[in-house]
């Protein structure tokens, strides 16, 4: 079995993270709702003229794909896996709007055509020409994850070199409204300092694209090692605890191995109770960062949490405004990330220094 | 070639059929399944034909014994009836005993109710409970459900027409890696006025029945449709002595990197895929007893399509498409396909390519015409996708 790296990355989200020389030297602490991500200058990825009716979720995937290659001194890789949880939803709104208010009538197909959860994937195979493996996994907040797993099985058995993987949801207004309707997005603005206090119903929602080329070569440009992934479809918060040893022992590991746990809350009342079952016991002494604070939640936002710990492992620095709780540990070794959203699709993920 | 990977149990709801035995009925009598769209209210009505399942929604939630409180789409009704009865055929008592999984694939999700209460989503309370109905995921998550399969790899994927294709590849990687050792696998996507529109505004629907490979064909007809495969690992089908279908032998998944939604002249994608799943299965073109085209009655794939088989085999093994029964089921089809695939090698047939008259001028390749019975060892079934993505299977009665 071969040993994966993170080679290179890209994240547009709605902190400043395009620039890689630097690592939230600056956080924005919003205080909102929902939380566009910050555009970048995506002039430098794609002509004028294509980027005018291009979705903003294939423009964050474009200029992240390419940041990472680039970091990662590759042209191409065999293999472009994507994670979504809603795809490129705005156009999907614009179709589905015009099918409804205009009876059916003076339809064009472009935003029926970007609505195709795969867009984004294929976009990217078309802007750097791979023929190769392409997927699209859409499964809600292990969409990423679920890519992940893909790239990790086809790299470990050595049926790929170089793998682009990433998780990409953007917002729109539709779906915005619906969510704040059922308070699936909190009904009143929060400080993003004190997300977690404000034990109210919904999260803050956002968009971001995160892209990575992972590789079964280590190179001068590796951030971590990924050591594995698991996908959970439900989970009593009871079994959490037996699951995550499982899942550590898999890798010759106890809870004790971690450096630190990278956790997904995201400040919603009703579902933050299982990540307090495992930081008020297995993992009480062990130091926690989050990041929805920051990020905002989306069906893809683990891939931020992820962007985060391979920073983090190849600094060797924890940015203050990511601690949760605890002593920053002098060397940080493995980092396990645990998200879940609304009880469902939890993950476990472990990144180790390199 | 590391581990076998068998196929258990099947099941299948399209429009020529409700299970399995219903669908097999239909194709071997040559009876199709497109007509009149009748569920759905859309102008466009008496301009196009469809592929539509005889069920309402209704039924399939008695037939789930499903509470009224549910939000079930479309979609994961006939996802949960098809993987239930894939399940029910394979004789597995107790999912959760081995280590299993769900890979499911879909490209409509929730549209269906999404689009009915898009704006009474904003007022109405009642119709509120279909929000979380529409991500892609949330389909598959319910046929998880009435399967019972908990603290399981349980995931989605979307790539267009090749989804289920896919979910079947990823499903027979997991069983050979060994991370799991049974998986059900396939896809599921319902009719909706999103789809039939979408098409509609790329003017690649038929207003008749569809023709694929003819010269004179005029796009494809949707369909919806569900369909599930069990696979199980060699350590499982011994242990459990276990009633092999068929196996799935080969893969490939490649990218045709030439247009967002049409397929390159020459067929680069599907010529790439279809040689990967020859050197997964490590067989020869001329080992291919017969083609499942993916063959969908446009313009562009079975020009496509023709061209990449012309590529790959030095002699046309005899081919069809069976999109003339079902219509095209978008994410489903491969999972239709490979159904179809196991029940032609079971039964030693090959399908005929229904309403075909006049060959195509672009190169000298006639589809099957007649339900043909013949011994049969290997086939493989194209499925190609917006986005480019190509994805071949192999069946295979050896594993």
């Amino acid at each position: 079995m071969e040993k994966v790296y993170i080679n290179g990355l890209g994240s547009i989200s709605a902190q400043n993270t395009f620039d890689n020389s630097e690592f939230l030297n600056t956080v924005e602490f919003y205080t909102e709702n929902v939380i566009p991500a910050i555009d970048v200058n995506y002039k430098a990825f794609i002509s004028p003229a294509a980027a005018r009716r291009m979705a903003k979720g294939i423009k964050m995937g474009i200029a992240a794909s390419r940041t990472a290659l680039q970091e990662a001194n590759l042209e191409n890789v065999d293999a472009i896996i994507t994670g979504t949880g809603m795809g490129c939803v705005r156009d999907s709104e614009k179709f589905l709007s015009a099918i409804l208010d205009n009876d059916e009538q003076y339809l064009t197909p472009t935003p029926f055509i970007q609505s195709t959860h795969n867009t984004v994937g294929g976009q990217i195979a078309l802007d750097i020409g791979c023929k190769g493996y392409n997927f699209t996994y859409v499964h809600a907040s292990v969409s990423f994850e679920s890519a992940l797993l893909d790239a990790l099985l086809q790299l470990k058995l050595k049926e790929s070199h170089s793998i682009l993987i990433g998780g990409v949801d953007e917002l729109a207004p539709h779906t915005i409204e619906i969510h704040k309707a059922v308070n699936h997005i909190k009904s009143e603005v929060v400080e993003a300092s004190k997300l977690l206090e404000n034990k109210s119903k919904g999260a803050v929602f956002s968009e971001g694209a995160n892209f990575f080329v992972i590789s079964n070569e280590k190179s001068e440009t590796s951030y971590a090692e990924v050591v594995g992934v698991k996908l959970i479809n439900t989970l009593e918060a009871d079994e959490l605890e037996t699951e995550l040893k499982a899942f550590l022992k898999e890798q010759n590991l106890s809870m004790q191995d971690l450096s630190t746990v990278v956790l997904g809350c995201n400040g919603d009342v009703e579902f933050d109770g299982f990540y307090d079952v495992l930081v008020e016991n297995s993992l009480k002494d062990t130091p926690q960062l989050y990041y929805k604070h920051l990020s905002g939640e989306f069906h893809t936002a683990s891939s931020f949490g992820f962007w985060l710990a391979a920073r983090v492992l190849k600094s060797q620095t924890i940015p203050k405004a990511v601690v949760l709780k605890g002593d920053m540990p002098s060397e940080i070794k493995n980092v396990l990330l645990y998200n879940q959203y609304r009880g469902q699709n939890h993950s476990f993920t472990l990144l180790k220094s390199c | 070639m590391g581990k076998g990977v068998a196929i258990t149990g099947m099941g299948i709801i399209s429009a020529i059929g409700n299970n399995i035995d219903e669908n097999r009925e239909a194709l071997f009598a040559g009876k199709t399944g497109i007509g009149r769209v009748v569920k759905i209210n859309t102008n466009h009505k008496n301009e196009i034909m469809v592929g539509e399942i005889a069920y309402t929604n209704s039924q399939l939630e008695s037939l789930l014994q499903l509470p009224e409180t549910n939000n079930y789409s479309r979609t994961a009704l006939l996802g949960a009836v098809a993987a239930k009865e894939a399940v029910e055929s394979a004789c597995i008592s107790d999912i959760n005993e081995y280590k299993t999984g769900l890979i499911s694939a879909t490209s409509v999700g929730g549209m269906d109710m999404t689009e009915k209460y898009y704006y009474e989503y904003l007022e109405d309370k009642t119709v509120q409970k279909y929000i979380e109905a529409h991500h892609a995921g949330d389909s598959t998550q319910k046929i998880a459900e009435q399967l019972g399969l908990k603290n399981s790899l349980v995931t989605t994927i979307s790539t267009a027409c090749s989804s289920a294709a896919n979910a079947i590849m990823l499903g027979a990687r997991l069983i050979k890696s060994g991370k799991l050792d049974r998986v059900i696998v396939g896809g599921a996507d319902c009719l909706s006025k999103f789809t039939i529109n979408g098409f509609k505004s790329l003017m690649i629907l038929s207003d008749t029945y569809n023709t694929p490979f003819d010269e004179n064909r005029k796009g494809l007809n949707l369909g919806e449709a569900a369909a599930f495969l069990v696979l199980e690992s060699d350590a499982v089908v011994k242990a459990e002595n276990k009633n092999v279908l068929a196996y799935l032998k080969g893969y490939g998944n490649a990218n045709d990197a030439f247009h967002q939604t049409a397929s390159s002249e020459n067929g680069d994608g599907a010529t790439l895929a279809m040689k990967q799943a020859l050197k997964v299965a490590n067989l020869n073109a001329e080992a291919i007893d017969y083609v499942n085209a993916h063959g969908t009655a446009t313009g562009n794939n079975d020009l496509s399509e023709g061209k990449a088989f012309l590529r790959v085999f030095n002699t046309m093994p005899p081919f069809s498409s069976t999109k003339p029964f079902t219509g095209h089921t978008l994410a489903a089809a491969g999972g239709i396909e490979a159904v179809f695939s196991v029940l032609a090698l079971q039964h030693n047939v090959l399908y005929p390519n229904l309403n075909y008259k006049t060959p195509m001028s672009a190169f000298n390749l006639v589809p099957e015409l007649e339900l043909k019975e013949k011994p049969i060892t290997n086939i493989l079934s194209n499925s190609l996708g917006f986005g480019g993505n190509c994805s071949t299977l192999i069946f295979s009665k050896q594993a």
